[in-house]
């Protein structure tokens, strides 16, 4: 005879299965509540400042009047210069270490390390040194130039960490099976491995991204204060970020613009990060040529 | 090698394989039917000849001195128990070994008289020649066409309309074209395992290389997608030279003609050629008690 197994009754851990469910949509919503907490904030704060010629204007009375125009245009060619210099050395980068030299490999294990002792520096000691190097050394001033170059090498551990551990987490058996298919390291690289990895890599442009948007103490060396619409890269160009820490600490009054101003650099973020998404998604759609 | 073969026995047992009339119908395929053994091949060309190959992990020997030929146009089987080195011995053939970290190759394997890994060797030509197929299903994420195209590309054919006719006849090959050919955009990972098997057969075969080294091809596989690819196996053969691994020693016998058994010793880890010879022979007439205990199902 079998013994009769009932299958009522209550289940092992239920209580414990429904705590932890409950406790995890708590998290969620602390996290989407700061969220969106700082955003009514914001748009309560500089919602009404906010029209066409606040984003056009440039700042007068110290920014307690006027707009953010020549703020914008400054911090948008900040952002250029650093992602132009930092994409290409950090991804480059992050492929000799993934796909070209051993893992653990001498220059390999050297150059990690070194990215991992960068990412690790505060701020404001890349303010000291792209001041040292690119204002005085090499002569650039207090110029968007070098705001730029300091905030590439601020990026560099961000990109190249991200981007080697999505190249690392593509099966091993796609290289093998492309390498038996006589196909080149380069060509696997860009037509297999590249498309596969692209989220990894999308995600770390975004961090990259929204670390240089937010930066202020590396550019208050480097780029400078400086409000008036920039007439070349070797001008100084105030940033968004620097902006809004100046109305809010030295300007007396300045809280509607520095709020208006806050406003504006997230909806920035959030626009940069949509297209940036869809670019990356059109892109490995084409590659991989799935729908 | 024994004069048993000549060119009548040959052919008559090429007869039997011809796809028309298979061989083996799918009924004893995957029930204990009958066995037959592949036929001799007729005219014993080494195309690849393999002398004291020794491979090694690091400092760990995986592989030692083995030494065999493969024949043109024939299937050869290599048998023997997990960890004694088949895989490791097919991709020191196409050259995989210079992947592996740490991996090093001793002796020689010569193609078609050159020694692949002499410095002047185009690997890239080389593993256009000798194509590979692994133990699980290696589909590229991509779509069915392109996992297809990519190579081809990579080896300078580069016409749309080439690499369409090149996709379908070798997707008829493997019979699948009739499964898929509504379809050629859809992912690949989307097809069932045994399609995904067929599809890596066919990408190999869409660069027409000589030599096709199958690793355990079937065994990820169930029963009816395994004597599909196995049906499939019969009829590449006498147009490709096969090397196939397989701990399937019925399967061996049904489709080899050859057959290589390798053993690893309990102690040392290292794997080596145990025998070599025609697979009737290895099966009914082994010459080392090892083979034979192997052969019977009595070890491995
Ligand atoms: N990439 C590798 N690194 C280190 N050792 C390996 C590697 N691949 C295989 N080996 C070792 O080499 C031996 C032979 O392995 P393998 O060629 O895969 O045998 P088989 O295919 O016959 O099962 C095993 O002992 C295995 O542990
Ligand atoms: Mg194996």
């Amino acid at each position: 005879m079998y013994k009769q197994i009932g299958v009522t009754g209550k289940p092992n851990h239920l209580l414990r299965d429904q705590m932890i469910r409950l406790l995890i949509y708590l998290m969620v919503l602390c996290v989407s509540g700061v969220f969106l907490w700082i955003l009514l904030d914001l748009i309560h704060g500089g919602g009404a400042l906010l029209s066409w010629d606040f984003l056009t204007d440039v700042p007068r009375d110290a920014g307690r009047a006027g707009g953010i125009g020549s703020i914008l245009i400054s911090t948008l060619l900040v952002l250029l210069i650093a992602l132009l210099v930092a994409l290409p050395v950090g991804w480059a980068t992050a492929m000799l270490l993934a796909e070209f030299i051993p893992a653990m490999s001498l220059l390999g294990r050297w150059v990690r390390y070194s990215l991992q002792v960068l990412a690790g520096v505060p701020s404001i000691v890349f303010g000291l040194f792209g001041y040292a190097f690119f204002s005085i050394y090499l002569g650039m001033g207090f110029s968007i130039l070098s705001g730029g170059l300091t905030l590439a090498c601020m990026l560099l551990p961000i990109l190249v960490s991200t981007a080697e551990a999505g190249l690392r987490a593509v099966p091993e058996s796609y290289r093998l099976s492309a390498a038996a298919l006589g196909m080149s390291r380069t060509a696997t690289l860009f037509h297999l491995l590249l498309p596969v990895a692209a989220p990894a890599w999308a995600a770390g442009l975004l961090l990259g991204i929204g670390r240089a948007a937010a930066e202020t103490a590396a550019l208050m060396f480097t780029s400078g204060y400086v409000d008036r619409m920039p007439e070349s890269l070797l001008d100084s160009g105030r940033v968004l970020a620097l902006h809004i820490f100046d109305l809010s600490m030295n300007v007396p009054g300045g809280d509607a613009p520095a709020y208006a101003s806050a406003l504006v650099l997230i909806i920035l973020l959030l626009v940069i990060n949509l297209i940036a998404m869809q670019l990356i998604h059109f892109w490995q759609r084409r590659k991989l040529n799935t729908e | 090698m024994k004069p048993k073969s000549d060119m009548t026995d040959y052919l008559n047992d090429r007869e039997v394989l011809n796809p028309a009339q298979p061989t083996c119908d799918k009924s004893n395929a995957y029930t204990l039917g009958p066995l037959q053994t592949g036929p001799y091949c007729c005219i014993p060309e080494p195309v690849i000849q393999v002398k004291d190959l020794s491979l090694f992990y690091g400092a760990k020997r995986a592989l030692d001195k083995v030494t065999l030929a493969i024949y043109r146009g024939c299937i050869t089987a290599l048998i023997g128990p997990s960890g004694c080195g088949k895989t490791s011995f097919l991709s020191a053939i196409n050259r995989l070994t210079d992947l592996i970290p740490d991996c090093r190759v001793e002796g020689a394997v010569q193609f078609e008289g050159n020694d692949i890994y002499d410095a002047t060797c185009n690997v890239q030509q080389l593993r256009k020649q000798i194509g590979m197929v692994f133990q699980k299903p290696t589909p590229f994420p991509l779509s069915i066409q392109r996992n297809i195209a990519l190579p081809l590309r990579e080896h300078g054919i580069t016409q749309r309309a080439d690499i369409q006719v090149i996709t379908e006849q070798v997707l008829r090959d493997v019979g699948l074209w009739d499964e898929v050919c509504d379809r050629l955009d859809a992912p690949a990972l989307s097809l069932s395992g045994g399609q995904q098997q067929r599809l890596c057969i066919a990408r190999a075969l869409a660069l027409d290389p000589q030599i096709l080294l199958m690793d355990e091809p079937c065994s990820a596989l169930d029963p009816i997608a395994s004597s599909v690819v196995e049906d499939l196996i019969n009829r590449l053969n006498g147009r490709y030279t096969i090397v196939i691994v397989t701990h399937n020693l019925a399967q061996a016998r049904r489709i080899a003609n050859y057959a290589a058994f390798f053993w690893v010793k309990e102690r040392e880890r290292i794997g080596h050629l145990v025998e070599f010879g025609h697979c009737r022979d290895i099966f009914e007439t082994p010459t080392h008690p090892l083979t034979a205990a192997y052969v019977s199902g009595t070890r491995g």
